[in-house]
């Protein structure tokens, strides 16, 4: 197997030549290290590559260009929520007085990040309808462990020991049952309804004295807004159990609806997706934890506390005993915060109710456009995302959704979220975000189309696919089966440390 | 709207294609009662005032400081070219890559992440990628009770309390029990886990322990005897956790040297700016034969149709989106971007300029403490240390804020992080790393100096 | 057509007994629609087992299934070379990629299992 693909890269280490390098870090003195004991020095050094400037540059330059990314096309990547990140956010988050500041410095040296990061807290807090918001959570999935952790202190701290269930519907983010085990609590998955909706006497009957909190997303992983929302949060709490949001759908109902107003009780939002904080091919984010009244005094510690003064200060060691504790080694992604405090303040209270406007808008219009071509299970107006389905397609020309995704990276398109939610069949999510123009909607759906037609006309071009992308489809079988994990240089293993 | 494209007339052909009058007739199925008013906030600002609001931010944070603060955060040099890589959009406005035809770049830089990191820590699989030393740490915990089937874990007192209590956090989810183990409170091996103690508590059969956690170096900067940690732990049946910071393993023992089980630890000391307190790297690597315990992602080699080399994520059913309640982690989204700065971080100084890294903060922080025991005031503890040790002060929190007034930021004031440890009460946990300049070194020296008036502490 | 000499159980396991032995596997349809298996966990050998008890987990690229016992024993071996070719699932679930043999503790329960020819129904509805 070589590394044969036109555009394909060597890796660091077949790119390595000993003595390549240097001129970085000055030297250190010859005894540097003459002080520590044999017995705690390193005997073998790190086979680490050995490269030149430029040659690194090339490495990692060329290899970008393997990627699909926003900033190259669209990216309808259903729950997601790939919008343009902006530049400027960029630009701030690397203002000197923000990056080089240190998580432990006296909050007096600190003033500027610190009034930010409560700016943010406010502007979350209003959004979410919220009483309070805890910025500590480093991602989504740590927001929900921190979420659901407060709730177990909530009912710890009324003697309400029992409640060790959590329910979640079966269209969840699989975060969400993974977090309730996590956290000590035992998943009831409850089928939807019929129209994809969360089924109201499901819960109901599954409801009880031993459930701690029920986790909702909504709009749902449809894309659809849960019309009995309402009366589920009466039942939930008529059982003395709490609601949690999955706030990964937040960029449809800005402006529209303020899950703490209508009754949840805590949830997260994903900065990454409403806030515009670039994914990073995987990373960073940052999940905020909206709560309401009766868990404020369960928040994370630190919180960010301004003193009558003006002055801004977190809070110390103990200061707040009933608090779940500390989720990590300092207070929050404070870099990815920035980001979302510059998208907020860039936007102000209408522009981000438009952002909502026109996502829907967005969204409901694609959806428009497919209907004939690609089955839509769900046809009323859905929110910021749709599920369309290659049902029908597969049954007549064997073609499946997993076929048109990969024949979408042909046209120019990264493949929308298929196979999720798993309650529909063929199913992909579709999620074009409110930064993307209707031309690039209609070039989508016109290749869409065409691979529709493609499927019956030609259906091995279409199986076979992708075609133009720099690799074609993987042995992923053989991937797990013998996990090759770590390059294994050995070069250079056998020589004694140098100094 | 800033950033989005429609015009009034692009969204009256969106409207009559979907058959509605206005966008409100999308939202008509939020339930009257619930429908929120708008939002309660700011008015929008175009980017030039933004801009100048943000720049104004930022400068009200003090980085001016000779700063002496470490303490799980660590100030280095990155060299120029790594963010200017990181700052290509291809990288950084990606996703996940579940589309592998179109994510080879990322996929790759992610294989390179986990060999590179592999190589240094001494272990076979590293996954790529955790939120950051703490929480890293919190998942070998919970590794370790999966892997043993036991519900107890270990933690020595000389590592950061901030991990400590993330490893509460944790561990309370699952009424898992941890202990804390002393350190050793005077002579040579002060400061450093109390193997007596350690003993004591690995010896109670009523309670058999899953994993021993300890730090190289440790929280307050010294060196432990980490073999012997990992022996103790290994007679009693129980894992070997060892927290690691990555620079320093260019010089000392890695874990796989000394029998580690499992490494944990912060990997923003590689390059990573300190920006109070992340974007982080949590990193976590452990042994082929835990391959199947350890959470977070884990790229592959593998080929594609036409035999060509490519990579793609793999033991994907260890994950949430697939395991669901019983997936070994609810991560998902991680520090990736963080875990690619830190390979271009590493490939740019190769394996000579990372030892130099270690070796030069070696070397200013010898110079460090001679330059303060002149000045009157020594280390704490005796043992030795790679680049962070204890300054015993007299009144520390007070001295500490006085130098602050003078612009020197003379590290972290022990009584405020460990109120309850009457052994750190006079102490201040400093370090230096190859940016600390001797004329910071000669600054903090001259305002001690003035500040202790020639009594000596030492 | 499925092997007309087992039994079968709902949750798509076969059984083959020889005495007070019972070799444990999962059917073909079960292996298909899982798709690429790529690990298969088994118990350790001693190992009680009561009927419908989880004694397992399989893998594939893209799921997961746990695994049920048919009837109750004692597990009596492993299939070992899953380890290494987790894939002999795929290519032959009714003979090398077998996965467990049982002691049986009541032969009488393998009675209750389903007939060739009604696990065979079964998945042609499914």
């Amino acid at each position: 197997m070589g590394v044969t693909g036109p555009r394909l890269q060597a890796t660091l280490f077949e790119k390595s030549r000993p003595g390549r390098g240097g001129g970085k870090i000055p030297h250190p003195p010859k005894d540097a290290l003459e002080r520590l004991p044999a017995a705690a020095r390193r005997v073998i050094p790190p086979a680490l590559p050995e490269l030149n400037e430029p040659e690194v540059v090339r490495h990692y330059v060329n290899l970008s260009q393997l990627n699909f990314a926003i900033d190259t096309g669209f990216y309808p990547l259903g729950s997601c929520t790939m919008k343009f990140n902006p530049k400027l956010n960029e630009w701030a988050a690397r203002l000197p007085g923000f990056a080089s500041l240190h998580p432990l410095a006296p909050d007096e040296t600190a003033q500027g990040t610190l009034q930010v990061l409560w700016e943010l807290e406010e502007i979350l807090a209003e959004i979410s309808g919220m009483a309070a918001v805890t910025l500590q959570p480093a991602a989504g999935a740590q927001g929900e462990l921190t979420g659901i952790l407060m709730i177990r202190a909530y009912h710890r701290s009324r003697g309400d020991t029992e409640r060790l269930e959590v329910l979640v519907p079966d269209s969840s983010h699989g975060t969400n049952p993974a977090t309730a085990s996590m956290a000590g609590f035992r998943t009831i998955t409850i089928p939807s309804a019929a129209d994809g909706g969360v089924d109201l006497a499901a819960f109901k009957s599954a409801l009880g004295p031993r459930t701690a909190a029920v986790m909702i997303t909504n709009p749902s992983t449809l894309g659809l807004f849960e019309t009995r929302i309402g009366e589920l949060l009466e039942a939930v709490h008529a059982a003395g159990a709490l609601a949690y949001m999955d706030g990964a759908n937040l960029n449809a109902i800005l402006g529209r609806f303020k899950p703490g107003q209508a009754g949840f009780d805590v949830m997260h939002i994903n900065t990454h997706k409403t806030f515009s904080t670039p994914h990073g091919g995987g990373g960073p984010g940052a999940g905020p934890v909206g709560v309401g009244p009766r868990l404020v005094p369960f928040l994370p510690a630190p919180r960010i506390l301004r003193e009558p003064d003006g002055a801004f200060r977190l809070e110390r060691p103990g200061e707040r005993p009933a608090s779940i504790g500390r989720l990590r080694s300092f207070v929050g992604n404070t870099g990815v915060l920035v980001r979302a405090y510059a998208y907020l303040r860039a936007h102000g209270g209408d522009g981000l109710q438009e952002v909502s406007n026109d996502a829907v808008l967005a969204a409901n219009y694609l959806k428009s456009r497919l209907v004939g071509t690609y089955d839509v299970p769900y046809e009323r107006a859905c929110k910021h995302e749709f599920v369309a389905s290659a049902a029908s397609i597969k049954r007549v020309t064997g073609i499946r959704t997993l076929d048109i995704a990969k024949r979408l990276i042909d046209y120019g398109f990264h493949p929308p979220t298929i196979y999720f939610p798993l309650i529909v069949e063929e199913g992909m999510l579709i999620e074009p975000t409110e930064t993307e123009s209707i031309e690039t909607m209609d070039a989508f759906v016109e290749a869409l189309v065409r691979i529709a037609a493609e499927a019956v006309d030609s259906p091995e071009l279409v199986h076979e696919a992708p075609h133009g992308a720099p690799v074609r489809r993987l042995d992923e079988a053989t991937a797990a089966r013998q996990p090759n994990l770590r390059w294994r240089p050995m070069t250079g293993a056998e020589t004694p440390c140098p100094d | 709207m800033p950033y989005g494209p429609h015009t009034p007339a692009d969204r009256r052909t969106m409207l009559e294609a979907i058959g509605v009058e206005s966008v409100d007739d999308l939202f008509a199925d939020i339930p009257a009662g619930l429908r929120a008013n708008g939002l309660d906030l700011p008015d929008s600002q175009p980017e030039l005032e933004l801009a100048a609001r943000l720049e104004g931010l930022a400068g009200r944070n003090r980085t001016d400081l000779a700063s002496f603060l470490g303490a799980g955060a660590y100030r280095h040099y990155q060299p120029a070219a790594v963010d200017q890589i990181l700052l290509r959009g291809e990288w950084y406005t990606a996703y996940t890559p579940y589309q592998p035809e179109v994510s080879q770049g990322t996929l790759q830089s992610i294989y390179e992440y986990q060999s590179l990191l592999a190589e240094l820590i001494g272990l076979d699989v590293v996954s790529a990628s955790h939120y950051d030393g703490a929480a890293a740490t919190a998942e070998a915990a919970l590794m370790t009770c999966r892997a043993t089937g036991r519900r107890r874990i270990l933690v020595s007192r000389a590592i950061h309390r901030h991990y400590r209590e993330t490893l509460a956090t944790y561990l309370s989810g699952g009424d898992l029990e941890l202990t804390e183990i002393p350190t050793i409170a005077s002579g040579d091996a002060a400061g450093t886990t109390d193997l007596a103690a350690l003993e004591r508590s690995l010896a109670d059969a009523a309670q058999p322990v899953a994993g021993v956690i300890a730090g190289q170096p440790n929280f307050l900067g010294l060196l432990e005897p980490m073999a012997e940690i990992g022996g103790l732990a290994h007679a009693a049946g129980a894992l070997f956790v060892a927290v690691i910071e990555p620079v320093s393993l260019a010089v000392l023992a890695p874990p796989g040297a000394y029998g580690a089980d499992i490494a944990a630890g912060e990997g923003q000391s590689l390059g990573i700016p300190v920006q109070y307190g992340g974007p982080y790297l949590g990193v976590l690597a452990t042994t082929d034969a835990l391959v199947r315990q350890i959470p977070g992602r884990l790229v592959g080699l593998t080929h594609d149709l036409d035999g060509n080399r490519a990579f793609v994520m793999t033991l994907r059913a260890r994950e949430q989106d697939i395991r669901r309640e019983r997936a070994a982690s609810n991560i998902c989204t991680n520090q990736a971007l963080l875990a690619l700065a830190a390979s271009i971080y590493l490939a740019c100084l190769g394996p000579h300029g990372l030892r130099d890294v270690a070796a030069l903060g070696a070397a200013r922080a010898a110079e460090l403490a001679e330059a303060l025991t002149q000045a009157g005031a020594g280390r704490l503890h005796p043992g030795p240390y790679l680049n962070e040790f204890v300054l015993r002060v007299p009144d520390a929190r007070s001295v500490h804020r006085r130098l602050l007034e003078q612009g020197v930021l003379a590290g972290l004031v022990l009584a405020d992080m460990e109120p309850d440890d009457p052994s750190l009460v006079d102490g201040l946990l400093v370090c230096a790393t190859e940016v600390t300049t001797q004329a910071d070194i000669g600054r903090f020296a001259d305002a001690l100096r003035a500040e202790l008036g020639g009594a000596q502490w030492a | 057509m499925v092997p007309q000499d087992l039994r079968y159980t709902v949750d798509h396991e076969w059984v083959r007994v020889s005495g007070q032995t019972a070799t444990v596997g999962i059917t073909q349809f079960a292996a298909e629609q899982l798709g690429d298996i790529v690990f298969v966990e088994l118990p350790a050998v001693g190992r009680e087992l009561v009927a419908q008890a989880t004694f397992g987990v399989v893998e594939s690229v893209k799921a997961v299934s746990d695994l049920f016992s048919p009837v109750g024993g004692t597990v009596a071996e492993v299939n070992a070379a899953l380890a290494g070719q987790p894939e002999l699932v795929n290519s032959d679930p009714y003979g090398e990629g077998w996965m467990l043999k049982l002691s049986l503790a009541d032969a009488t329960e393998v009675d209750r299992l389903l007939e060739p020819n009604a696990y065979e129904q079964l998945t042609s509805e499914a």
